[in-house]
């Protein structure tokens, strides 16, 4: 077990600094296993340096984000490992 | 121009009353200017910054139902917390608290979703799913409710009083207790970790196809989710909240 291992609903607040519809509901595909759960229900693992959302069946990073925290507001957002992102409702 | 898509915002929240819990845990009670409601289950971000700029940021959940007028957030303090010492030993009535929400809208629910509805807390867990029960009440919903919670002793049950009061009220809600490290004499209830054998007594059949929330220190959350899933309930409707270490 891991101690640092969480919900990926503890990501919402980061995430919510990018994404302006609530993207803990959304679908998330594993572009390498091909699970889908909701973002919510994947894991995430957050430091000082960035957030890491996992896929919960096969730990593939789906998204990372990290903010850099000096200079202009700039982040970087790598959703390589996901297959797709399905959005539901009024966004 | 309509429905431009907002985001998230820090603010300037006023403690209008702080209240202890029990004696690891505050209730702060907060009036937040444009606060556009919440659903009960998510949870803010709290900011501190000291004069020298830095910035500790931590998430707690909303314990007030969306119906009540200010929102609650429960707080445990933490020993060598970064945090929550700041806000339960220091923090008084007319001070601001910044923080941003709500937050989290997986781990929510609202009383049109139905049920039944179980819920497990560890702890200061009991915070998310406190406000669904309150939310439950405030909307008149009779969705089946089992509470199954573990806290270290009696005098550690938060909210102990209300959860009594409300459950001899509502023959739809039950509250189960487990005591896991001293009872007091002539305790009935269960007194150890919540197990697999304790979810096979207190959970809802699969069957039943229950809702299943689990909030609490991340062990607790693991283990039940764990076993929710052996005892043959959907993963789908597992729905879990770890603590994590961050909670300071």
């Amino acid at each position: 077990m891991d101690e640092r291992r969480l919900d990926g609903n503890a990501a919402a607040g980061v995430l919510a600094e990018i994404f302006t519809f609530e993207i803990t509901t959304a679908l998330a595909a594993c572009a390498r296993c091909g699970a889908a759960g909701e973002v919510g229900s994947q894991m995430a693992y957050m430091s000082e340096i960035g957030t890491v959302v996992r896929c919960a069946a096969c730990d593939n990073a789906l998204i990372r984000v990290v903010r850099q925290e000096d200079g202009p507001q700039r982040y970087w957002l790598d959703l390589k490992g996901l297959e797709y992102l399905r959005l539901e409702g009024r966004l | 121009m309509a429905n431009v898509p907002r985001k998230l915002a820090w603010s300037i929240a006023e403690v209008v009353e702080t209240s202890p819990d029990t004696p690891r845990t505050k209730s702060l009670f907060l009036e937040i200017p444009d606060w556009e409601g919440h659903r009960a289950g998510q949870h803010v971000d709290v900011r501190l910054t000291a004069e020298d700029g830095y910035q500790a940021q931590r998430s707690y959940s909303i314990a007030s139902a969306p119906e009540e007028g200010r929102v609650e957030l429960l707080v445990e303090r933490l020993e060598d917390g970064e945090v929550s010492p700041y806000l339960t030993d220091e923090l008084r009535p007319g001070d601001g608290l910044e923080l941003r929400g709500p937050i989290g809208g997986w781990f929510a629910w609202e009383a049109r979703e139905g049920g039944p509805l179980f819920l497990v807390a560890g702890g200061s867990g009991i915070a998310p799913l406190m406000a669904m029960i309150r939310h439950r009440r405030a909307a008149g919903n009779d969705t089946p409710v089992r509470l199954l919670f573990s806290s270290r002793s009696y005098e550690e049950i938060i909210f102990r009083e209300e959860l009594e009061r409300v459950a001899a009220e509502d023959a739809t809600l039950e509250i189960i207790h487990t005591l896991t490290r001293s009872t007091p004499p002539g305790w009935e209830g269960y007194d150890r970790r919540i197990d697999e054998e304790m979810l096979g007594e207190v959970a809802f059949s699969p069957g039943e196809r229950p809702l299943s929330f689990v909030c609490g220190p991340t062990p607790l959350v693991e283990t039940v989710a764990t076993d929710l899933v052996g005892l043959g309930h959907d993963p789908a409707r597992v729905k879990t909240e770890r603590f994590g270490p961050t909670g300071g």
